[in-house]
């Protein structure tokens, strides 16, 4: 088994090859053994010893680093066993040309390189049906002992191939024990072992609306779910393309997850985010995804369990969080500058107001300075004419008297428009001082009519009084309420051409309120024109003032007057008919 | 002095208002009804011809110049020789509070202008009525 190749060069070969119990002896050779190397040595050495060959080698084609390589060799030297590792990438090579072939090829009668010129035969082992892979050669000088040298690379060949064909399924006895490890021990440490074990639990995995995946250690998948499924495998889409490559795209940062989890992850969980794209819709699906390694008994990590989950509605509200978070500090300075501008307005206001009070006291003063000035002239024209009249300067004649009267009544009202303006203005400015006090309504009736007498006398009205309903005592500013009737009963006599005026006392006990009522029989008042009466220097008709004289101030400053204690001024008028005003007031002073 | 003599005396009155017009429109009047007259524009002169002449009785008009009356009359009520003159004010200001300060500096009365000369005559003669005893005394005593 361990024989020397060099030295064992074959003496008798040539005699033997048609040795009948030589070939038996090779096959249980080869049957006994599990080891290609060691088949390939008994085959050289069988050819050496019983086949008649004076030099042979085996040589067997190395898959994974693509090279020939031998395995055995008698009777050759160390030069031609080193030439004959060669790279079979080199279609010119003798060697590689007997080794695409099935028929032996001579090397003598090639090109063969010199160290090859000696009349080798190369042999291909032949191809076997389960492993279609070529296999080596078995190169043979001298040619003639071709045939045994052909029984024997068919032997080797199949021998080899059923060794190969040995190894691959035990690989993948070996594999499929592996991943039956694997699951086993993601079954001990799956808190729910029901989710793997069987095609229910296969459902339960495919259910979950996470994607699940498992890997081995290498990033590797071994097992992944529908949502899984869906992320990391193409879909059938007209934009396969894309498709295509946001499948690569998803693996290539899921491996990239996988070996940070190895390379940095001590614990048996790793969480991370990974920027995957949904390939069906191309859009991004950003996914947290939660690692756990799977241990064996032995400590080492067998599988990577992950799941992933979805982060775009995460994100989403993220985002909408900022967004309302942005949202609400616009709106928190924005009440921040209504605030400041706000502060802003409120001292613009104070200001105005502090300016409008000096502005209503610098009114006033000019009110007053206004009212002196004319009331010193007026107090020399009133002065002078009332010492005319009076005779002072000696009697007048009629006419000159006529005229002075007209002058005294001029001058008068005048005046009467001078304190009216001054009680607007005083009310205005709120220097109207309210004194209250307890009166009876009848007597303070009875003085007004007293005080009118000589004009009713003059006028030829009737006076009527009605007091029965409105004998009781008043809380209120008697001064002013005289004020106000006084204006009422001097307006219906002055519009009362005919007939009568009539004043009526009444109490309303249920409202806390009194009435005076002023009832003429005079002239009216159209109903379009019922409110203008009350305005400032309005009268119903400009003419009226023309005709009967006044500056039409009177129901203004009334109305005020009225609303400073806290009362009003009703009228029912029609016209040609007469006039009622009607002052009501609280009977106990200033509603509070 | 006797009754006869108080009662066909002249009672002076002082007219202070630095408005022509009406001090002589006044001061006309009431020598036409009956009262010796002696005028001043201001409060200076008043306070002057109140110490010389001892009037029965001033009419003092507020707003002046040089001197106001609400100072005139206090001066003239801070002195000994002048405080027993009543003092009737009367202006052309009509605002509530002028009366108030007008009593304050001393002011026996309160007329408002426009004052018609009999109305004048009319507080005048009240004045003079109610405070007669003092006047005489005064009088008597000087």
């Amino acid at each position: 088994m361990a024989a020397a190749v060099p030295t064992q060069a074959p003496r008798s070969g040539a005699e033997s090859p048609r040795d009948a119990a030589a070939r038996p002896a090779l096959v249980e050779l080869l049957l006994f053994s599990d080891d290609a190397a060691e088949c390939a040595r008994a085959t050289v050495d069988w050819l050496a010893e019983r086949g008649g060959a004076r030099k042979s080698i085996c040589a067997l084609i190395d898959a994974e680093s693509g090279t020939l390589k031998h395995v055995a060799a008698a009777g050759v030297s160390e030069g031609q066993i080193e030439s004959l590792h060669l790279a079979l990438e080199a279609p010119d090579h003798p060697l590689v040309f007997a080794l695409a072939g099935r028929e032996p090829v001579s090397l003598g009668k090639r090109r063969a390189p010199d160290s090859w010129r000696n009349d080798f035969l190369a042999i291909p082992l032949p191809l076997s049906e389960a492993w279609e892979a070529r296999q080596g050669l078995l190169l043979v000088s001298p040619a003639r002992c071709e045939p045994e040298a052909r029984w024997a690379a068919e032997m080797l060949g199949q021998k080899i191939a059923h060794l190969r064909a040995s190894a691959a399924t035990a690989g993948s006895a070996h594999k499929v024990q592996r991943e039956r490890e694997l699951l086993l021990n993601i079954l001990n440490a799956s808190p729910d072992p029901i989710l793997l074990t069987d095609p229910e639990g296969r459902m339960i995995i495919d259910s979950a609306a996470d994607p699940i995946l498992v890997t081995d250690s290498s990033g590797k998948i071994l097992l992944m779910n529908s949502p899984a499924e869906r992320l990391f495998t193409a879909p059938d889409l007209d934009e396969r393309a894309e498709a295509e490559r946001a499948v690569r795209s998803n693996d290539a940062h899921f491996s990239s997850f996988i070996s940070n989890l190895f390379l940095t992850g001590s614990g048996l969980r790793w969480r991370g985010e990974i920027p995957l794209t949904n390939p069906s819709t191309l859009q991004p699906l950003p996914v947290e995804a939660v690692a756990g390694k799977v241990m064996s008994e032995h400590g080492e990590v067998t599988a990577v369990v992950t799941i992933l989950h979805d982060r775009t509605e995460a994100i989403e509200k993220a985002r909408l969080y900022e967004q309302l978070k942005a949202a609400s500090e616009q709106l928190e300075e924005k009440v921040r500058e209504a605030t400041a501008e706000l502060v802003r307005r409120n001292e613009l206001l104070q200001r105005q107001h502090l300016e409008l009070e000096q502005a209503s006291q610098l009114k006033s003063q000019f009110l007053a300075n206004m009212s002196h000035e004319f009331r010193t002239p007026l107090n020399a024209i009133l002065g002078y004419t009332s010492m005319l009249l009076q005779g002072v300067s000696g009697d007048l004649a009629a006419p000159q008297k006529n005229k002075m009267l007209r002058v005294d009544s001029n001058a008068r009202h005048l005046l009467s428009i001078i304190k009216d303006i001054l009680d607007i203005s005083r009310i205005e400015a709120g220097k109207m001082p309210l004194h209250l006090e307890e009166f009876e309504m009848p007597a303070l009736v009875a003085e007004l009519l007293a005080e009118v007498e000589p004009l009713i006398q003059k006028a030829r009205l009737q006076t009527l009084t009605d007091l029965r309903r409105g004998n009781a005592l008043v809380v209120s500013d008697r001064q002013k309420v005289k004020q106000i009737v006084l204006d009422l009963l001097t307006n219906a006599i002055k519009f009362t051409p005919h007939g009568q005026v009539k004043v009526m006392v009444r109490e309303d006990q249920r409202r806390g309120e009194v009435s005076i009522a002023v009832e003429d029989t005079g002239i009216g008042i159209a109903p379009q024109d019922q409110d203008k009466v009350f305005e400032d220097f309005r009268q119903a008709d400009n003419s009226v003032t023309r005709e009967y004289g006044g500056a039409g101030l009177g129901l203004a400053i009334c109305r005020r007057l009225a609303k400073m204690l806290d009362g009003r001024i009703e009228l029912q008028s029609r016209l040609g008919r007469g006039s009622t005003f009607t002052l009501v007031i609280p009977r106990k002073g200033k509603r509070q | 002095m006797s009754i006869n003599a108080k009662s066909t005396r002249r009672p002076i009155v002082l007219v202070v208002d630095d408005f022509a017009d009406n001090r002589e429109m006044y001061s006309e009047y009431l020598s036409f009804a009956g009262y010796d007259v002696i005028e001043a524009r201001n409060g200076l002169e008043a306070i002057d011809a109140a110490r010389q002449r001892l009037p029965d009785i001033i009419i003092m008009d507020l707003s002046l110049p040089v001197m106001d009356g609400w100072e005139a009359t206090r001066r003239l009520k801070a002195d000994e020789r002048t405080r027993r003159i009543p003092v009737v004010a009367l202006t052309g200001h009509a605002l509530a509070g002028h009366s108030k300060v007008a009593q304050e500096a001393g002011c026996d009365s309160f007329l408002a202008k426009p004052c018609l000369p009999d109305q004048l005559v009319a507080e005048i003669r009240r004045m003079l009525e109610s405070g007669k005893a003092v006047v005489t005394t005064t009088k008597g005593a000087s």
